[in-house]
C-alpha cells in the first residue's frame, strides 16, 4: 500500500484537471452572462497548461498507484504531454471561431477539460476497469462536443453518428474485456501477461479481437472508420481539431500500452490484426481522399491514412517500433494542429469556407499562409527533409527490421499515392488563378499555424530532444 | 448421465456465456440491420452492455474473483450516463430535422 501523498504526487495532473473542470463549471454557472463564455476558455487553457507543466515534475522513474490500476511512467508522460498539447492547441484555435459562430458557451472549455482528463486516465490505465472508465470519460465528452453547435443540423447529425457508432464500439471493447478477464482471471495488464503465455485459448483470442476492434474505432482505423469523414465534416472545426489531435493521441497510447504490456507473449495473434487494419487504413486514406472537395473531409481521410502508418510501427511489436509510434504521433500532432489552424484561417467576408477550391491562388494573396500551409501539406505527404518524412522513417525502419517486408513495401507505395492529394493542394495554392481573398485571421490562429510549420521545418535540424524522449518513453513500456 | 441431459440439468459457465453471446449478437444485429428508428439503436446498445455484464458476473463467480462484479457495477453506471447523453443528442437532432428515422440521417455521405 503506497502512501496517499505519493500516489497523489504521481497523479497530480489528473487531480488538477478534475478539480479545475469542476471549478470552471461553477464559475461558468454563477458568473457567465447568458451562458456566454466569460474568460472560461482562457482559464481552461491555464488549467491544461498547469497540468502540462506538472507532468515534468516526476520526470524520472515510474510508479504504480491506486491499487495497481494507474501507472505513471515515461511512456504515459510523453503521450499525456502530446494529448494536453493537442487540447491546449484546439482551445487556442476555438476562442475566435466559437465567438464568430455564436456558440461561445462556457460549457465548451469545461467539456474539453473533462475529455482531456479522460484521455490522461486512459493513457495511464493499468487495468481493464481504468481503461474502460478513461475511454468513456473521454468519449462521452467528445459525443457532446461533436454536437456542440446544436442549432446546426450537420453538427447534431455528426454527434448522433459519433454516438451511435461510439457506443457500439465501446460495447465491443467491453465484450473483449470480459472474455480476456475470463481467460486470464485478472483485469490487471501485468497479470494478464503472466497468465496468457504459450498457446492462447480461443476465449483470449476472441477477447483480443474484440478489444482491438473497439480501440481501432477510437483510432478510426479501417474497417471501423465510417464515422470519421462525417463527424470531421459536421462537427465545429475546433472540435474536429480536438478529435484529430488529442483524442487520437490517447487512443494510440492505450492501444500501444495494452498490446505491449498485457499481450507481450501473443505478438503473433495481435500483429495480424494490426497489419490488417494498417494496410486497409493506408489504402482507404490514400484512395478515398483523392475525390474529396471539402478540406475537413480530406483531413479525415488523411488522419485515417496516418493512423495506418502509425500502426506499421506498432506491428513491429518491439521497443524500436514503440519509439516509432511515439515519434509518429508527436509529429502528426504538430502537423494536424497546423493544418486545422490553416482551415480556421479560411474565412471569406465573415463566413468560414471549407472547400479545397477556396485555396486557389493563395500564394498570390497571402504568401506567408500559403508557405506555412504548403510546408504542412508537404510534411503530411512525407517529403524529405520535413518532419513528416522522419515520422514515416521511424515507423518503417522497425517494421523492416522485424521482417515485415510486405507491410513496409505496401506502406511506402500507398504513401506515394497519398502524396497526390497533398501536392494537389500545394499546386492549387501556387499555380491556380486566385479566388476571393480571405479575411485577416486572428493572431492566435496565425500563431498556431506559424509555430507548427516552423517546428516541422526545424525538426530535421534539431530532432535530438524529441527522439531521446520518445526512446526513454518506449523503453519504459518493456 | 448422457451429454445432452447433463447440459440441460446442470447450469454452468457455458450456459451463461452462451446467453451473453446470443444477447450480444442480437444487440449487434439490431444496430446494423435497423433501418427504422434511432431509439432501437439505444436499446440495442443497452442489450450489448447487459450481455457483457452477464459475462462479467458469470466469470467472476466461476473464478471466485470479485473484480468482475466490480467491473459490472461500473458498466451499469456508465451505461446510464451513456443513455442520458445519447437521448440528449437525439433531442437536439430531432429539433433540427423533425425526424429520427435512421434512413434520414444522410446530410453527409460517408
Amino acid at each position: 500500500m503506497t502512501p496517499f501523498s505519493f500516489a497523489l504526487a504521481h497523479s497530480l495532473p489528473e487531480a488538477v484537471l478534475a478539480i479545475g473542470a469542476l471549478v470552471l463549471l461553477m464559475l461558468g454557472v454563477f458568473r457567465a452572462k447568458d451562458g456566454r463564455d466569460w474568460l472560461i476558455s482562457e482559464l481552461a487553457i491555464g488549467v491544461l497548461s498547469l497540468a502540462f507543466v506538472l507532468l515534468f515534475f516526476n520526470i524520472q522513474g515510474s510508479a504504480v498507484i491506486w491499487s495497481g490500476s494507474f501507472v505513471d511512467d515515461a511512456f504515459g508522460r510523453f503521450m499525456k504531454a502530446l494529448a494536453l498539447a493537442g487540447a491546449i492547441g484546439s482551445l487556442v484555435l476555438s476562442v475566435d471561431f466559437m465567438r464568430r459562430e455564436g456558440i461561445d458557451l462556457f460549457e465548451f472549455p469545461v467539456l474539453v477539460v473533462l475529455a482531456s482528463l479522460g484521455m490522461l486516465m486512459l493513457i495511464s490505465a493499468r487495468d481493464l476497469i481504468a481503461l474502460y472508465l478513461g475511454l468513456e470519460l473521454m468519449s462521452l465528452a467528445l459525443y457532446v462536443l461533436a454536437a456542440f453547435h446544436r442549432d446546426n443540423a450537420r453538427a447534431s447529425e455528426a454527434g448522433l453518428k459519433y454516438f451511435a457508432l461510439g457506443a457500439l464500439s465501446s460495447g465491443m471493447l467491453l465484450y473483449g474485456a470480459s472474455l480476456i478477464y475470463g481467460s486470464a482471471g485478472t483485469i490487471q495488464f501485468d497479470g494478464i501477461a503472466k497468465e496468457l503465455q504459450g498457446a492462447p485459448s480461443i476465449g483470449a483470442v476472441f477477447g483480443i479481437v474484440f478489444l482491438m476492434a473497439g480501440l481501432s474505432f477510437k483510432m478510426s482505423l479501417v474497417p471501423f472508420h465510417m464515422w470519421t469523414p462525417d463527424v470531421y465534416e459536421g462537427a465545429p472545426t475546433p472540435v474536429t481539431a480536438f478529435f484529430a489531435s488529442a483524442a487520437k493521441m490517447a487512443a494510440v497510447a492505450i492501444t500501444a500500452r495494452v498490446v505491449m504490456t498485457a499481450f507481450p507473449h501473443l505478438v503473433s495473434q495481435w500483429r495480424q490484426i494490426v497489419v490488417f487494419t494498417s494496410i486497409l487504413s493506408m489504402a482507404i486514406g490514400a484512395f478515398a481522399a483523392i475525390g474529396q472537395t471539402n478540406i475537413k473531409r480530406l483531413m479525415a481521410y488523411s488522419s485515417i491514412g496516418h493512423m495506418g502508418f502509425a500502426m506499421v510501427g506498432l506491428a513491429a511489436g518491439n521497443e524500436a517500433g514503440a519509439q516509432g509510434v511515439l515519434m509518429y504521433m508527436a509529429i502528426y500532432l504538430i502537423m494536424t494542429l497546423g493544418a486545422f489552424a490553416a482551415i480556421l484561417s479560411m474565412r471569406v467576408t465573415g463566413t468560414y469556407v471549407e472547400n479545397i477550391g477556396d485555396l486557389a491562388g493563395l500564394a498570390k494573396r497571402n504568401g506567408t499562409m500559403a508557405f506555412f500551409l504548403g510546408a504542412i501539406m508537404l510534411s503530411l505527404a512525407g517529403i524529405p527533409p520535413l518532419a513528416g518524412f522522419w515520422a514515416k522513417w521511424f515507423v518503417f525502419m522497425p517494421a523492416v527490421n522485424a521482417g515485415l517486408y510486405p507491410l513496409a513495401v505496401i506502406g511506402v507505395l500507398l504513401s506515394t499515392v497519398a502524396c497526390f492529394y497533398y501536392l494537389r493542394i500545394v499546386k492549387l495554392m501556387y499555380f491556380d488563378e486566385p479566388g476571393l481573398a480571405f479575411d485577416k485571421a486572428s493572431p492566435a490562429v496565425t500563431g498556431v499555424l506559424a509555430l507548427s510549420s516552423l517546428l516541422i521545418v526545424l525538426f530535421s535540424f534539431w530532432p535530438g530532444p524529441i527522439v531521446s524522449a520518445a526512446a526513454a518513453a518506449a523503453h519504459s513500456l518493456f | 448421465m448422457s451429454g445432452v441431459s447433463d447440459f440441460l440439468v446442470n447450469i454452468g459457465l457455458p450456459h451463461y456465456l452462451g446467453l451473453a453471446a446470443v444477447l450480444f449478437t442480437i444487440g449487434m444485429v439490431g444496430i446494423i440491420l435497423n433501418r427504422k428508428n434511432i431509439i432501437v439503436i439505444l436499446m440495442s446498445v443497452e442489450l450489448i452492455l447487459l450481455s457483457v455484464n452477464i459475462n462479467f458476473v458469470a466469470f467472476s463467480s466461476y473464478l471466485g474473483d470479485l473484480s468482475g462484479q466490480v467491473f459490472s457495477l461500473f458498466v451499469l453506471t456508465v451505461a446510464a450516463a451513456e443513455a442520458a447523453i445519447g437521448l440528449a443528442i437525439l433531442v437536439a437532432y430531432f429539433r433540427n430535422r423533425g425526424t429520427i428515422a435512421v434512413e434520414d440521417i444522410n446530410m453527409m455521405k460517408g
